[in-house]
């Protein structure tokens, strides 16, 4: 007799698994079928689908709801045009070392703000990004209120052709949100992930089985933050001009990406997804009607909290009992 | 032979509440203590304190002779103390099996198949084998508390604090609960109870420690505790179950 045995992926996984890798293959040969509008706006979706995913890690999981993360957004593309036009870097490198460098600031910035806690650390992070904000400012160099746009020469480090640009920045974008989510899964699939989930649901057993709290929520906050600042470097390159009203907007880095995060359902892996896909719905519909468009937005994020706390996925899941990135784990016994 | 446990002086107040007063005791190695007191007399506060989850105002802890009493409670689950909580506190999205993971790969250090494999015989023991693949969230209170139980000894622990686990349970269960317990102390795990079904109580434990307003007012060998003039007047006097 055999004892019950343990697995983790199930076959709506296993189908989400090839279906992700077609999806992937089709939109990797996009610059051969897509038009130029279609293919910065699916940039633009990749980019915000990453944002999404690590601000949901960081909110959803590690409990840190955080309303300042365009601090790191902003601080990722000044980077970007502070290390290529001072440093003379490439312009891929600089925005990766805009990530390292991010990581750096992001330790001293938790060590003072995780002593907040709940509302007050919502605020305190906030207040955060509006200092980056109103620091970068004052940076005559990268050109104080008013910005500066990346030159020429820099621009033409990544393609010769404009045509060839719009396909390299595409493609960072892709292999971007592709890097976001296959960290997210790989890191929520190892033990470290499991502690965090059970952080994510009560904090008071996780500590007393042994998960060191501070330091989970710590490392999150720091890997998160050097993602998001690269997404940031990657999300000036696509504008290829940069200020500071605009690097540390918290209309268009925050509240957007909360708004993607809580209708697809917060804490789970799935739900940025479901969420980048309806917000960009309703964007591309909507965005002719003005300011509708916003409380449109509005309307939905109020239905949805009081009819579905858990999101669109958190509805589908209660319903079916699915999962579609096998992070669960499954006991069979031998009689099944 | 030096203790397991060892709490010196320990005190706690908020305000005016005193929930631990000048407490000491010990807790020999492979133990079964039993706490007794009244509701509010403090015996959930001197878990907290022992687990880490509240910090002590005054006194000292000691854990196999070293003093833990500034260790994190992560610290001293890893070290080898384990509770489970009197009001559940369940992972509620991740299912039983997960919630039972998380105890041995986080307090007591298991990787993989090994991990897998323990957690395997602490549901089987638990009887919650059956529950293993439902999330936590739709579990009854019953199974939350079986639950609490699973993912402490889950952590493999040589201290085993117990919350109030009996209350609320049918004979049967409670029979196969002291049947669980018996086994877990047999296997060397030294365990301290609290517990208002003072009959669940007095199968399993060899020593009973009585609390009232924070304060130790009785320890000894149950049967000659349960007869003293003062516990039957501060405890048993409020209980009709005995």
């Amino acid at each position: 007799m055999t004892g019950p045995r343990v697995t983790r992926a199930t076959r709506a996984s296993r189908i989400a698994m090839v279906l992700g890798a077609v999806t992937l293959i089709v939109l990797a040969a996009a610059p051969w079928w897509a038009g130029r509008a279609d293919l910065r706006l699916m940039g633009e979706i990749f980019l915000y689908l990453s944002l999404a995913c690590l601000w949901n890690l960081m909110a959803g999981y590690a409990g840190l709801v955080s309303v300042g993360q365009q601090a790191f957004v902003g601080f990722g593309g000044y980077m970007l045009f502070a290390l290529t036009i001072f440093g003379g870097l490439h312009p891929v490198v600089a925005i990766a070392g805009g990530g390292v460098l991010a990581a750096l600031i992001s330790v001293p910035i938790a060590t003072l703000i995780f002593r907040l806690k709940g509302a007050y650390f919502a605020i305190g992070t906030w207040v955060m990004a509006e200092v980056f904000r109103l620091a970068f400012a004052q940076i005559q160099a990268l050109g104080g209120g008013s910005g500066t746009s990346l030159p020429v020469a820099i621009v033409k480090e990544i393609g010769r052709k404009k045509a060839m640009r719009e396909s390299v920045s595409y493609w960072l974008a892709l292999g971007a949100v592709l890097c976001v989510l296959l960290a997210v899964y790989v890191f929520l699939r190892s033990r470290r992930g499991l502690a965090l989930t059970a952080i994510r649901d009560s904090e008071v057993a996780a500590s007393g089985l042994g998960i060191d709290i501070w330091r989970t929520k710590l490392e999150v906050y720091v890997v998160t933050s050097a993602l998001t600042a690269v997404i940031g470097g990657l999300i000036f390159l696509q504008k290829l001009r940069i200020s500071p009203d605009a690097a540390f907007s918290v209309n268009d880095w925050t509240a957007f990406v909360i708004f993607i995060v809580v209708i697809g359902g917060i804490g789970t892996l799935e739900g940025p997804i479901i969420g980048t896909l309806i917000f960009f719905a309703l964007r591309e519909t909507l965005a002719d009607f003005g300011t509708i468009y916003l409380m449109v937005l509005g309307l939905v994020a109020i239905v949805v909290m009081l009819k579905a706390p858990k999101g669109v996925w958190g509805l589908i899941r209660d319903r079916f009992d699915i999962e579609l990135f096998p992070l669960s784990y499954r006991v069979h016994h031998p009689k099944d | 032979m030096s203790a397991l446990l060892s709490v010196s002086d320990l005190s706690k107040s908020f305000g005016a509440v005193v929930v631990a007063d000048q407490t000491s005791f010990e807790v020999a190695p492979g133990a079964a203590i039993g706490i007794l007191g009244p509701n509010g007399a403090g015996k959930t506060s001197l878990f907290n304190l022992i687990t880490g989850a509240l910090r002590p105002d005054a006194g000292r802890i000691e854990f196999q002779g070293t003093d833990i009493t500034a260790i994190s409670a992560a610290g001293r689950c890893k070290l080898g103390i384990a509770r489970s909580f009197q009001v559940p506190h369940p992972f509620e999205g991740m299912t039983v099996f997960e919630n039972a993971l998380v105890g041995a790969t986080e307090g007591a250090g298991l990787r993989g198949h090994a991990a897998e494999a323990h957690v395997l015989d602490v549901l089987e023991d638990t009887g919650l084998m059956p529950k293993a693949n439902q999330r936590a969230g739709g579990l009854t209170l019953l199974e939350r508390k079986r639950l609490e139980m699973a993912r402490a000894l889950a952590a493999k622990p040589r201290l085993l604090l117990l919350d109030e686990i009996a209350g609320g349970l049918t004979e049967a269960e409670c029979s196969a609960l002291i049947a669980t317990i018996r086994r877990v102390h047999a296997g060397g795990t030294t365990i301290v109870w609290i517990e208002h079904v003072v009959h669940a109580l007095l199968a399993v434990v060899e020593k009973l420690i009585v609390i009232d307003f924070g304060r130790k007012i009785a320890e000894g060998e149950p049967r000659a505790i349960m007869d003293s003039a003062e516990v039957k007047e501060i405890y048993l006097g409020v209980d009709p179950d005995v």
